[in-house]
């Protein structure tokens, strides 16, 4: 199932999230990147009912991109967090809602800091200094408790992300065999191999 | 399936002597998971009210930006700063606009009441999720660990204590209260609402 993990580090975000495009036993693709890219300091990794998750990604993506080109300027993260929220809440009451579940990474450029949200389809937001979804959440997260540094390097915070998912890899018996992981820091948004 | 478990979280409110406390944790979970430590449910609506909105996450925020929107649209209107009362009445009809498909949150409001002699009362209220506004004289208590915050207040509390004495009690009857309930928890914070001042504090209590 849709691994996705996310983390801040000094002036970062780390967001990463599996690859695999799969439908009951079958794994369809190996290089499905379900992480896109918002806005120049933005990242959204995204899980959940397969179609939604594009179908809404695609809507967000668009929509944060025409407020850039309204108003010349990008959206703060937390501003953009508000208004995807606000979508996900509107979903949920509605004929069919958006079950997708996301991992909301930006850097702020006018107060110089990392934010990072994780939200979920009822449109529950919270700001959260690392984060998980899907199954490997149940691996992921008492090992950031334990090592996650909010102060950490870059390289400090791979190391950290990469012992999430060799757990993960090692205990989860649909483990996933590849990763995208994308960084977003004050010079924007960058792919990393691990 | 209750949606009013699914985050878990807890408020307490409590009347003392010309001063109000309203507390709660700050827990926000996915069922049995913790995701995160720092989601306040308590948000001053005006430098004398406060809601504490314990409950479905989504609508915590849902509603707390829906409340901000009708009172900035009172205060713009009256020209005038809400009253707690007229507040709860505000609470009520939000909620049971929405009596056939609810909002899931148990609101609990505190402030303090401007008398025409110039002095203030202590107020607190509380609603259920269609808005029926429950008004108490002593405390006031919802949220997972509801049964457990009645019991903690029925035993300590008593009437007119002094605002340091207050914040030993409510922080007491809190941190025990959620100590019992698995979903409730994670941090704790308290306010003290006087008429000179607010005092925000953050307990510290078990992170399990």
């Amino acid at each position: 199932m849709d691994v996705s993990f996310a983390l801040t580090g000094k002036g970062y975000v780390i967001v990463a999230a599996d690859t695999t495009a799969a439908r009951s036993i079958v794994k369809m693709k190996s290089d499905e990147d379900k992480i896109k890219v918002l806005s120049p300091h933005l990242l959204m990794a995204y899980s959940g009912e397969p179609g939604d998750t594009v179908q809404f990604a695609e809507y967000v993506e668009r929509n944060i991109r025409l407020y850039q080109i309204r108003n010349t300027y990008p959206l703060r993260p937390p501003s953009a967090a508000s208004w995807i929220r606000r979508t996900l809440a509107d979903s949920v009451r509605s004929r069919h809602p958006y079950a997708v579940n996301i991992l909301l990474g930006g850097y702020d450029t006018s107060t110089h800091t990392p934010h990072l949200y994780w939200a979920d389809y009822l449109g529950t937001l919270a700001s959260v200094p690392f984060g998980a979804h899907g199954y490997g959440s149940y691996f992921a997260l008492s090992l950031l408790d334990r090592y996650h540094d909010p102060e950490a390097t870059l390289e400090e915070g791979l190391a950290v992300l990469r012992r999430c998912i060799e757990e993960v890899s090692k205990r989860l018996v649909v483990a996933p065999g590849k990763y995208k992981v994308k960084v977003v820091d004050k010079d924007g948004v960058r792919e990393i191999e691990l | 399936m209750s949606f009013m478990d699914h985050n878990g979280g807890s408020v307490i409110a409590m009347v003392g002597k010309e001063c109000v406390a309203i507390a709660c944790d700050l827990r926000l979970g996915s069922g049995p998971q913790g995701i995160a430590s720092k989601f306040e449910k308590i948000f001053p609506m005006t430098d004398r009210v406060y809601v504490g909105l314990p409950g479905l996450a989504t609508d915590v925020t849902t509603l707390h930006e829906q409340f901000r929107f009708r009172l900035n649209m009172y205060t713009i209107k009256e020209e005038r700063e809400i009253e707690p009362e007229k507040f709860a009445h505000l609470v009520s009809s939000t909620l049971y606009e929405r009596r056939f498909g609810p909002y899931y949150i148990e609101p609990v409001i505190a402030g303090l009441e401007r008398l025409p002699s110039g002095g203030y009362k202590p107020f607190i209220a509380s609603t259920d999720v269609i808005g029926c506004i429950d008004w108490s004289k002593d405390f006031s208590v919802a949220g997972t660990a509801s049964t457990k915050l009645f019991g903690m207040a029925e035993g300590l509390w008593e009437p007119d204590l002094e605002p340091e004495d207050l914040f030993e009690t409510i922080s007491q009857t809190l941190m025990n209260a959620v100590d019992r309930d698995a979903y409730s928890g994670w941090g704790a914070l308290v306010y003290v609402i006087t008429k000179d001042q607010v005092i925000k504090r953050v307990l510290k209590g078990r992170m399990d």
